[in-house]
């Protein structure tokens, strides 16, 4: 698995803030503030080493997007490096490498994020750079055109010739059939054909506000100092009207989905997944903190139930994972898959799948897996306390999902609380046929002399 | 099973970081600062195994990591993915306990054991707290799986097919078959150029595991890296605890020499949209004396992601790739200089031509005394990045340890980063990278 909440973990639970006392005193740490152009304003002293972290993340991912220019988001945070009105394409790298940093961004569904790690001396000039192309960003039409040519060359890269990602891809665009998580990040090889530069500078337009943004430090710092530089090179910014934002809702889902996915492989793979409640009320919800655990006891940790039932124990499978995100922008499902051994079927092993959960709905789960989990989860907040980037993840990550940093102390608290009924209960009640879609991957044989199916993608523009 | 596909970044995480052989690229930005004060100490463990340890109680955190001689290289012929299956199965039964009573102790105690494996080292390193209880049960754990490791004949069984599922997928992937493509073509038939197949895994046997085990888990030469929360008292007695049960062990023969290879392009059908494009040659081992002037060459060539010049020409003035790197991983034998990068096959006969003229003209001319300036201050000015954490700490220690480098290795680092001219990068470049000697594996091309 890739993403694990237990590996990820939350912010440090009370039981470890004893434990950890003396390397932490118990202040106010983080330490916030709220420019009055609505910039939030999060920094976390750790003054381990002579290093900050800083990041800058937008609450705008390809969640916001709209058919025909899906993808725009992702574009325009490479766009992002591309020039201000003061500063050349490329430049911004280079202050950061010289400064001894390293630098880079992302995007998600939920949210887009810019990073650099520097020497702490150099943080304000980081914050200067940020505030610049929150607002001065230049994108002309020939950086545009060649930097598109980038985002096509990564979609063939980690899409077009990845079976596994075709597989998820389309998963994701039958599993939801109207809210927008039905469309990839990178976006729809057709829409990067014909995206145009105005496409970005109005994305860039709409979104990229300090009322929409949160700027996190984590690192050997002052925060009063980082509040001052912060309100320096940002304070004369006025807020904008931010777009409604209209998500459309999932219709219920009422009957099973199966597709196919016929790509060159060795291996079939299969995906479900089943629409399952988000975490919304953080204080008050259950089942969301219940179906984490039960990731966690299917496959959170080494000794977890479906490797050992179905890799080591029946070997149905080489290979088979559990995910599910409690926290989003959107909505969530709970997903199953793997790899099935030679001489088994996708079937088998979807059977042998949903015979895992059907058994924890039928006899629950020990109270020793659940102590398991809590154990790993707290252990998980200590080692976070070694990574920077892992704190300040967990930080900006709350707050562009439309949480709060605060909120990842109570969540652990809650996560801690699950008891084996609970786990039971959302085993039995969200892995039903109706609210399920399953992809499976079917390998074709690798003809070394055929041309690539995927269309040769040409400029437009 | 990777399920999410929708996390991207604007730039590629680079391959000298990531590549699991290469976690010791960690080194290459290593320099003193002025708070770092390092101090790294190192003894030799009663029964002769090798100890380096850095003390820090700032975090309740203990991290330590045990490596052998005895890695890939160490494969006998026709046996290639011993080293691998082997280390691979230390814990599938140890000390009486199956792999699943091991896996839900270590999970009970919230420690994460985790391999090591290239083609020199192989190992395990261990992540636990450093409160009595988890500490002590976790390293009693980790000392039952390297000394009494059982090798079931049963896991085995299925382990070989895993790894025969895993390696007949990779053969369908254009990155993993131009890796293997590559290594051929570098190394021919010594160690570093073979690759697991499905018929040598096949051929693997209990006994091969158990030879392999006898021979190169021994207390001579293990290397014991210790970073966190134990006094020096604590960490000497780790050492001991952990390697004390391994036998002395009988001396090694050396790994064979590389020999050069001739200068060739290999091209391999593949359907895929784009090709992979692999150019490079054997160049450097671990303490060669031209190692600065190569790394911070290669920092401004194509190892400082954004910044380097090989992401200048193909990235960023033509939009031909993605991801575009280069890297020296220097190994116990001259180990590869690597170009890569993928570009929609169409134009990858041109986007080849940007690369060959980028490298011959860097070659030819050496850096710019800028691009030397901006590579100086970002290694040595960036060297407390590199160490800010246990984790990147311990890396750091394995390899200094494993490949007998001085001590004083990070602290000198700056003043070796400073002192390299423009004329030594260009002098090194030349002397080492050869045309004669370099080759091109490209799969997917039209």
């Amino acid at each position: 698995m890739e993403l694990r909440r237990f590996s990820r973990g939350f912010a440090l639970c009370s039981a470890l803030a004893a434990l950890l006392a003396p390397i932490a005193p118990a202040r106010a740490n983080p330490y916030e503030t709220r420019l009055d152009n609505g910039l939030h304003v999060i920094v976390k002293e750790d003054h381990r080493a002579p290093v900050a972290m800083h990041m800058v993340w937008y609450r705008v991912g390809a969640i916001d997007e709209h058919d025909g220019t899906t993808g725009i988001a992702h574009l325009l945070e490479h766009m992002m490096f591309k020039g201000t009105k003061t500063l050349k394409p490329g430049e911004f790298n280079e202050i950061v490498a010289r400064a001894g940093g390293n630098d880079n961004a992302f995007t998600s569904h939920d949210y887009t994020a810019y990073f650099q790690r520097v020497p702490a001396a150099a943080l304000p000039k980081m914050i200067e750079l940020e505030a610049d192309r929150m607002r001065n960003l230049v994108i002309s039409d020939d950086e545009f055109a060649r930097e598109l040519k980038v985002v096509m060359e990564e979609r063939r890269l980690r899409t077009d010739d990845q079976p596994q990602s075709q597989l998820h891809e389309q998963l994701m665009a039958s599993a939801f059939i109207a809210h927008p998580y039905r469309r990839p990040v990178i976006g729809w090889m057709n829409d990067l054909e014909n995206m145009r530069p105005d496409d970005a500078r109005d994305w860039y337009r709409r979104w990229y506000a300090p009322n929409n943004a949160y700027v996190v430090v984590v690192g050997d710092v002052d925060h009063k100092k980082v509040f001052e530089q912060v309100k320096k090179a940002y304070g004369h910014m006025k807020p904008v009207q931010l777009p409604v934002r209209k998500m459309t809702a999932e219709p219920v889902q009422t009957g099973e989905r199966r597709i196919t996915v016929k790509a060159p492989a060795e291996l079939p793979q299969l995906a479900m997944t089943w629409k399952a409640p988000k975490l919304v009320d953080v204080v008050n919800d259950r089942e969301p903190y219940a179906l984490e655990v039960l990731a966690g006891i299917l496959d959170g940790h080494a000794a977890s139930r479906l490797p050992k039932a179905l890799v080591r124990g029946s070997q149905v499978a080489v290979e088979v994972g559990a995910y599910y995100d409690a926290t989003a922008r959107g909505e969530t499902t709970f997903m199953l898959g793997g790899t099935p051994a030679k001489g088994h079927s996708v079937a088998e092993l979807e059977a042998a799948l949903r015979a895992e959960v059907k058994r924890i709905a039928d006899e629950g789960v020990s109270e020793a897996e659940l102590e398991r989990i809590k154990t790993l989860t707290v252990a998980a907040q200590v080692y976070k306390l070694d990574s920077t980037y892992v704190q300040a993840m967990e930080i900006g990550r709350m707050e562009a999902s439309g949480y709060r940093w605060q909120d990842a102390d109570l969540m652990l608290e809650k996560l801690k609380s699950v008891t084996a009924a609970e786990v039971q209960a959302v085993a039995r009640k969200y892995f039903g046929s109706d609210t399920l879609t399953v992809a499976v991957l079917d390998p074709q044989p690798l003809d070394p002399n055929a041309k690539p199916r995927a269309k040769p993608a040409g400029l437009r523009h | 099973m990777r399920f999410r596909n929708d996390f991207l970044l604007v730039n590629p995480m680079n391959r000298f970081f990531r590549h699991p052989l290469l976690q010791a690229a960690a080194l290459f930005a290593l320099s003193v600062p002025a708070w770092a004060n390092v101090n790294i100490q190192h003894w030799v463990a009663a029964n002769g195994a090798r100890v380096y340890f850095v003390e820090s109680h700032v975090l309740p955190i203990l991290d330590l990591q045990v490596d052998f001689d005895a890695g890939a290289a160490r494969d006998p012929a026709g046996r290639s993915g011993l080293a691998g299956m082997t280390q691979g199965m230390l814990d599938a039964a140890a000390g009486g306990l199956d792999e699943d009573a091991l896996a839900e102790k270590f999970s009970d105690l919230g420690a994460r054991l985790s391999g090591v494996a290239d083609n020199d080292r192989a190992g395990l390193s261990l992540r636990t707290l450093s409160s009595a209880r988890e500490r002590d049960g976790a390293l009693a754990l980790l000392r039952t799986v390297l000394t009494r490791p059982e090798f079931p004949a049963a896991v085995l069984e299925r382990e070989k097919a895993r790894a025969t599922a895993s390696l007949r997928e990779a053969d369908t992937k254009p990155d993993q078959i131009g890796s293997k493509a590559f290594a051929r073509a570098l190394y021919g038939d010594h160690p570093y150029g073979r690759s697991a197949t499905v018929e040598s895994v096949a051929a693997i046997t209990r006994d091969d595991l158990l030879a392999h085990y006898r021979r190169h888990y021994v207390a001579s030469r293990a290397v014991v890296s210790i970073v966190g929360d134990v006094t020096r008292e604590q960490a000497e007695a780790i050492a001991l605890q952990l390697t004390g049960d391994l036998p002395a062990g009988e001396p090694l023969a050396p790994i064979p020499a590389v020999t050069m290879p001739k200068a060739v392009t290999e091209r391999i059908a593949h359907p895929a949209n784009q090709s992979h494009i692999f150019v490079g040659e054997p160049v450097t081992r671990r303490g060669d004396p031209d190692f600065f002037p190569l790394q911070v060459g290669n920092y401004i060539l194509g190892g400082g992601g954004f910044v380097s010049r090989l992401t200048k020409e193909v990235r960023e003035k033509r939009g031909y790739a993605y991801s575009v790197y280069s890297y020296f991983n220097p190994q116990r034998e001259p180990g590869p200089f690597q170009i890569g990068l993928q570009t929609q096959r169409a134009q990858a006969a041109d986007a080849l031509k940007v690369v060959d003229e980028t490298l011959a003209k860097f070659i030819a001319d050496g850096p710019t005394d800028d691009e030397l300036k901006a590579a100086k201050r970002n290694l040595v000015d960036g060297y407390s990045l590199r160490l800010d954490s246990n984790r990147k700490l311990l890396e750091s220690l394995a390899v200094i340890g494993f490949y007998g480098l001085p001590l004083d290795w990070l602290s000198k680092f700056p003043e070796r980063v400073e002192a390299v001219t423009a004329a030594q990068v260009k002098d090194a470049f030349r002397r080492r990278l050869s045309a004669e000697h370099m080759v091109r594996v490209i799969v997917a091309g039209d």
